[in-house]
């Protein structure tokens, strides 16, 4: 038995003692006089009696979890011979891992004796740890469960307690992703504190030059590295502006067409099909790029005597503008579909035509959700990565020329964090300098989209 | 304020005959009787000299009916108010004397509406021009998240209504003092006209309504959403702008159609059921429904 079917049998037990639980109630009901007699709902007396029994319980199996693995290995590392206790911590890691496998799998060849006396001393400590576990389990669950079948009577308020319970359970599903925000920020923001250690604050933001390639050895070219990590905010910059030029006009005209244009039978189809672009999955539109829409602007290009290289920031830009219309028409259409039916009547009332009314009437009152939802548009325009990585390339170019290769701020932490890397060396901690920014940056521009979305809500309702 | 002038002594002739068959009240329960029973119009739905003429109009919402069969003037300086139950069609109707049903799109309108000679319905009017003559003002004040005095100026603007920006600022001035609104705002002309009180915001979508000048001004409930002081002076100025503009207004309260109108028109489930000058209504009703209306027996 492991951890797993302990956790079956328990989940199965304690959803019994729902039906024990309503039982109960109903017991108690026929007493004092039929259901009316009792606060809440029968039901609740069972969910009631499920949450007094499931809860210490999974608090018991979930502490045993976490404790049982570093209790039982501290207690074997204690009883191995001096020698090995001397050795630096990885190789004695390397010990113990080798216990552990001669405990699950048997004694290989090679192995000393002392491993096989500490493997079976292992094994037994683990067996003993899961009875002790399974024995707690079960006199926790039936002296919680006597108790509160005891306690329950038809006064017991078992509605108002399952409730309290429930809301519990919602805060903590809510604070999971916060708190991992905040385990993502702080991890992101210490290593980032450690590459600040060796290349200063100043040289990362206004440098102009990125190689993050550091020598090894002494001897070795490759020269010291550089962190300026102006070339790929630039870059990052270009892709997005080139996919915004793209996605705003055609997102905003495509919402516009179906809000105040399209019959229903048309926007009830094009609708979905414009959400299907937002979709698919970016690998695909990655490799469009790479293999479509470079080729064919650098081949275009060749025609007029323009030199493109092959991976452009053209061709990632025009494909992630593409991605994006969808997040821009649907926010956008959302925004102009809730401007007040009034506001166009007051228009047409006055003899408005119809593009009257949209440009200098439902557009302006629209306007801060569109910017809003331009906003997130951008941001996660700068978060893209796929579509860079195969079609802008690598090349930390500082260039304003859209046909030249650049690259982004998230293709770089993607190919510095890829592959063998050392830990500790600047190259690797600058991937999460880059992340820090990054998710600063989105974060702002996310919050400020906010501030204006809201401020327009607060304009109607 | 009951003013009966001229024009609507001379509907009493053209009125006689319908005024005849007024006096065959139908005989059906008046709280019970369904519409087949309502009967023709009694009073007098016609008038000498017409601004707008309506006849025969039926108006479709998909396959459901929602006006039967309504003929109606309003005529020149006219003050027409338009009653009846919930949902028995006003602003159905009156949304068809601009064309404003246009936005909706099953909805369809049979019959003729003629403003003066121009046909409404026809198919190659043009409804800018034709909204420009007949504006109309909405239960809820609309103000456009402008300023009050671009609210004012959209009309002029859309329509090319002036030269110079002299000109501009002219009506704005006008069309405000009109709507007795002037003296509240003229010190904040550049200030969002969403600031404004509800009150004052449908004042301002009664001088942007009257900037491009219409002939025919189409209110429906405009003082719904407003307290009894804001729709006195909305009263006041409403007898105020009879003199230049013809007005048709739909309204619940029965005061208030009492107080601005000179005629009164009793809507019941699509039917226009009585027609007449607005005292003889509200004394002497000649159909049983318009009489279970206004004694409150209903609706
Ligand atoms: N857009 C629409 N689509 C379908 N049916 C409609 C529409 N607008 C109105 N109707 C129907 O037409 C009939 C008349 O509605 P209308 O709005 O003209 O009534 P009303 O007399 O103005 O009522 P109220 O006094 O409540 O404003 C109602 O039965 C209504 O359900
Ligand atoms: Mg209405």
């Amino acid at each position: 038995m492991d951890f797993s079917q302990i956790f079956m049998v328990m989940a199965a037990t304690i959803a019994m003692t729902f039906f024990l639980g309503r039982y109960r109630a109903l017991k108690l009901g026929q007493a004092t006089g039929g259901r009316k007699s009792l606060n809440s709902l029968p039901t609740y007396y069972g969910s009631l009696m499920a949450m007094w029994c499931g809860i210490p319980c999974f608090i018991l199996l979930a502490l045993w979890m976490m404790f049982d693995d570093v209790i039982i290995s501290q207690a074997i590392m204690q009883e191995l011979p001096q020698a090995v206790l001397e050795l630096p911590t990885n190789e004695r890691g390397l010990i113990f891992n080798m216990i552990s496998n001669t405990a699950e799998n048997g004694a290989r060849a090679g192995a000393e004796p002392y491993m096989v006396a500490a493997a079976e001393r292992l094994q037994s400590l683990r067996e003993t740890s899961q009875l002790t576990l399974i024995a707690c389990l079960a006199s926790l669950f039936l002296v919680i469960m006597l108790v509160v079948w005891a306690k329950m009577s038809a006064k017991t308020r078992a509605r108002s307690q399952v409730e309290k319970g429930f809301k519990w359970l919602l805060l903590i599903c809510a604070s999971i992703a916060i708190f991992t925000t905040a385990g993502i920020v702080f991890s992101v923001l210490f290593e980032s504190i450690r590459f600040f250690q060796s290349v200063p604050l100043t040289e990362f933001l206004f440098g102009l030059e990125w190689s993050p390639q550091m020598a090894i050895r002494s001897d070795q070219v490759g020269g010291s590295g550089a962190f300026g990590a102006v070339p790929l905010f630039a870059g990052t910059l270009l892709i997005s502006a080139i996919a915004m030029v793209i996605a705003v006009p055609a997102g905003l005209m495509a919402a516009i067409y179906l809000s105040e244009y399209a019959r229903p039978a048309v926007r009830s189809a094009v609708k979905p099909l414009l959400e299907v672009l937002a979709g698919i999955p970016t690998v695909v539109y990655g490799f469009f790029a790479a293999l479509t829409v470079a080729p064919f602007i650098r081949d275009t290009g060749g025609l007029i005597g323009l030199s493109v290289s092959s991976e452009s920031a053209l061709a990632a830009g025009l494909v992630m503008g593409i991605m994006i219309i969808p997040f821009v028409s649907s926010l956008s259409d959302d925004v102009i579909n809730a401007v007040p039916q009034s506001l166009r009547d007051g228009a047409y009332g006055l003899g408005a035509t119809r593009s009257e009314t949209i440009k200098q009437v439902v557009i302006p009152a629209a306007l801060p959700g569109i910017v809003g939802g331009i906003l997130l548009a951008v941001s996660r325009a700068i978060g893209e990565t796929m579509i860079v990585v195969m079609a802008a390339g690598l090349a930390a170019n500082l260039t304003a020329n859209p046909l030249e290769s650049v690259t982004t701020v998230t293709v770089q932490i993607v190919t510095l964090l890829v592959g063998d890397q050392e830990f500790n060396s600047p190259k690797t901690l600058s991937a999460f300098a880059l992340g820090l920014m990054l998710f600063t940056i989105t974060l702002v521009l996310n919050y400020v989209a906010l501030l204006v979305v809201k401020k327009y809500r607060e304009q109607y309702e | 304020m009951q003013v009966v002038n001229t024009p609507i002594q001379e509907n009493e002739k053209l009125n006689a005959k319908s005024d005849k068959v007024a006096r065959e009240k139908p005989k059906t329960d008046p709280i019970n009787g369904s519409h087949a029973n309502v009967g023709e119009t009694v009073g007098k739905p016609f008038a000498k000299h017409p601004k707008m003429t309506m006849r025969n109009v039926d108006v479709f919402y998909g396959d459901k009916q929602a006006i039967y069969d309504v003929s109606l003037d309003i005529g020149k300086h006219e003050v027409v108010a338009m009653i009846g139950p919930s949902g028995c069609g006003k602003s159905t109707f009156l949304r068809c004397l601009n064309r404003m049903n246009d936005t909706i799109d099953i909805c369809k309108v049979k019959g003729e509406i003629k403003l003066e000679e121009l046909d409404v319905y026809h198919p190659k009017q043009d409804v800018v021009p034709l909204r420009a003559r007949v504006g109309m003002v909405f239960q809820k004040p609309n103000p456009f998240p402008k300023s009050i005095y671009d609210n004012v100026a959209y009309g002029p603007r859309i329509h090319g209504l002036f030269e110079r920006k002299t000109d501009l600022d002219e009506i704005v001035e006008n069309s405000l003092r009109r709507a007795s609104l002037w003296e509240e705002v003229k010190d904040r002309l550049h200030s969002p006209g969403t600031g404004l009180s509800g009150g004052q915001q449908q004042r301002l979508c009664i001088a942007r309504t009257i900037a491009v000048s219409p002939e025919v001004i189409l209110m429906d409930e405009p003082c719904s959403a407003l307290d009894p002081i804001a729709t006195a002076k909305i009263e006041e100025l409403i007898a105020e702008l009879s003199k230049k503009f013809t007005i048709a207004i739909v309204t619940h309260s029965m005061q208030q159609a009492a107080r601005v109108s000179h005629r009164t028109a009793y809507f019941h489930m699509g039917k226009l059921v009585e027609v007449n000058d607005t005292k003889r209504v509200f004394t002497n009703p000649q159909h049983k429904l318009t009489e279970a209306y206004i004694t409150g027996r209903f609706g």
